[in-house]
């Protein structure tokens, strides 16, 4: 039972980290109608970002101190976000205002190859360690109920609450905002939105930063795990089945996707794992998903589409 | 009858748009008054819908320039032209078709809204008392339209019919001093149509907003309107009220005579 235990947190712990990745993708997709494929790349990039800013603060400034160092490293990286959804928008996204879905699709791989390659230019390709601090040792709950107790890592403790504190303000700012309604606004209908006032461009920009900062956020957890390299854009490929499961338009979708896909995969591991050989958790995503959309095209919460005939 | 049609408050003057060699419109020049219902009408091709959309900031013409309360320009954003008080409606319905049809109509309000992005996701006072005055205004809306029923149903799911009223409502919730619609009673049977005939009578009376409306229906147009232009691929070929432009010689060639 405490072994049981201990692979359902450790999958909902890794569940929680899909889901800051997923995250960025529904961000994007429910504000502008484009399913972003550079997320995986924008948060490599955003992790590069803060691991070189990280060692290259102290050498400009002669700044002391770690907390200093990635504080600045941190605002410098989320600047270089914002810059990189401006140059989104003005060289990609706004000659494409009322164009279909997949000319905008097609826009963003173009993006994730520019990204990844620019990124890695600009700021090296070894593999980098980023350090804020999140404590790396492990501890053990439950021990009086279990024998040897309940094994938990205090890093993935601690990006699961930064994980849930971003999804609850995300989720006031798109339906308490006027700005959030702007943005539903514009995912459904470009020229509509225009007519009453919204700017498609300054929209963007923003919705673009806000991925960014998700993207930011996932590439710093992400990256004090595993180090910065360039796998990291892989990712991504981990968050496709979530956000699909989840419901591309829904942001709790997001999150308990990613929970689902998470503990889904550590138990299948585990447990079937050994009958088939193994290697489960790489295709069971996919598989899960390809079954959920058989009975719920949408995936679990996302907006039902009507188009009339 | 009994408004009182104002000054010139928006006018085009020698518009000319083509999309590659198509000429789409060719040196159109009219004006429309304060408060009054002006018509643009054409078989179809003709040239009406481009003409709304140069008005509207969507196309930027060729040539020409068009002056709004006496402030020309030669192109203006979209939201620019929604900022200076134009709002429209659409010939192929562009709602928000996910969002509810409160919430459709909310959008319209989206310019006025004044509180923090804070304020208004942790619904503070004041940002909650804008809300709630903003809600007020848009369930009269709502009320005009006779839509009560559908407050919380996802545009998406509506008849067509009704579709057209959030379309004309959130536009209406703009508080626009200048309408543009376009095709308001396209597709609709004969009852939608006098309702929404209704409709704009009484946002020209009440309000005092001033229409521009293309339609494609003569029969409505020349009931409603005060003056109307008439365009035939892409040229001007009558101006005036209903009575004289039904009269007039070319008109009934180029329009009525041919397509109907």
């Amino acid at each position: 039972m405490g072994f049981f235990l201990e692979t359902v947190i450790g999958g909902l712990m890794s569940g929680m980290l899909y889901s800051l990745v997923a995250l960025g993708f529904v961000l994007i997709f429910k504000a502008s109608g484009v399913f972003n494929f550079a997320q995986g790349a924008m948060v490599l990039f955003a992790a590069l970002a803060m691991a070189r800013f990280a060692e290259w603060v102290p050498l400009w400034t002669g700044l002391q101190g770690k907390l200093a160092a990635n504080l600045v490293a941190f605002v410098l990286a989320m600047a270089l976000m914002v810059v990189v959804a401006w140059l989104v928008e003005r060289l990609v996204l706004g000659k494409l205002v009322n164009q279909e879905g997949v000319t905008l699709l097609m826009a963003t791989l173009g993006i994730a190859y520019f990204l990844d390659g620019f990124g890695q230019t600009l700021f090296g390709s070894d593999i980098y360690r980023i350090d804020v601090g999140l404590p790396k040792e492990p501890m053990f709950l439950l021990e009086s109920v279990f024998e040897g107790g309940v094994l938990v890592g205090k890093e993935d403790l601690y990006a699961a609450g930064i994980a849930a504190a971003l999804v609850a303000a995300l989720s006031a700012f798109f339906q308490f905002t006027a700005t959030g309604r702007a943005l539903r606004a514009v995912a459904d209908d470009h020229q509509a939105a225009q007519s009453i006032g919204i700017p498609l461009n300054r929209i963007w920009v923003v919705v673009w930063s806000v991925a960014g900062f998700a993207a930011l956020v996932a590439g710093i957890i992400w990256g004090s795990k595993l180090g910065v390299q360039f796998s990291l854009s892989l990712v991504a490929l981990k968050a496709l089945p979530v956000v699909i499961l989840g419901g591309l338009t829904s942001v709790p979708g997001a999150i308990i996707g990613g929970l689902i896909i998470g503990v889904g995969e550590k138990l299948s591991e585990v447990f079937i794992g050994p009958l088939l050989g193994g290697g489960i958790e790489i295709w069971f995503g996919y598989v899960l998903v390809l079954f959920v959309l058989l009975i719920r095209p949408q995936g679990l919460f996302g907006e039902r589409h009507i188009d009339r005939v | 009858m009994a408004r009182s049609i104002g000054e010139v408050i928006l006018s085009v003057e020698g518009i000319s748009l083509s999309f590659g060699g198509v000429r789409a419109l060719a040196d159109i020049s009219f004006d429309v008054r304060e408060h009054e219902i002006r018509a643009i009408i054409g078989p179809n091709g003709a040239g009406k819908s481009s003409m709304l959309n140069v008005i509207n900031g969507v196309y930027v013409p060729q040539q020409g320039r068009v002056t709004l309360r006496g402030r020309t320009f030669s192109h203006m954003e979209p939201h620019e032209v929604a900022l200076a008080g134009i709002a429209r409606t659409f010939q192929s319905l562009a709602l928000f078709k996910g969002m509810s049809v409160l919430d459709n109509i909310m959008t319209g309000r989206n310019l006025r809204m004044k509180s923090g992005l804070l304020a208004q996701a942790l619904r503070l006072g004041p940002a909650k008392r804008e809300e709630i005055e903003h809600r007020r205004f848009c369930e009269q809306i709502i009320d005009f339209l006779g839509i009560q029923a559908h407050r919380k149903v996802p545009v998406g799911r509506l008849p067509y019919g009704l579709q057209k009223r959030v379309d004309l409502g959130r536009a209406l919730a703009m508080e626009p001093s200048i309408l543009l619609l376009d095709e308001p009673m396209a597709g609709m049977n004969t009852e939608e149509k006098q309702d929404m005939c209704r409709f704009i009578f009484d946002v020209n009376d009440e309000f005092g907003t001033t229409i521009v409306l293309i339609e494609h229906d003569m029969g409505v147009v020349m009931d409603i309107s005060d003056r109307v232009v008439v365009l035939d691929y892409g040229r001007k070929i009558g101006d005036g009220p209903p009575d004289v432009v039904r009269t007039d010689e070319e008109v009934i060639r180029a329009y009525l005579g041919t397509s109907h």
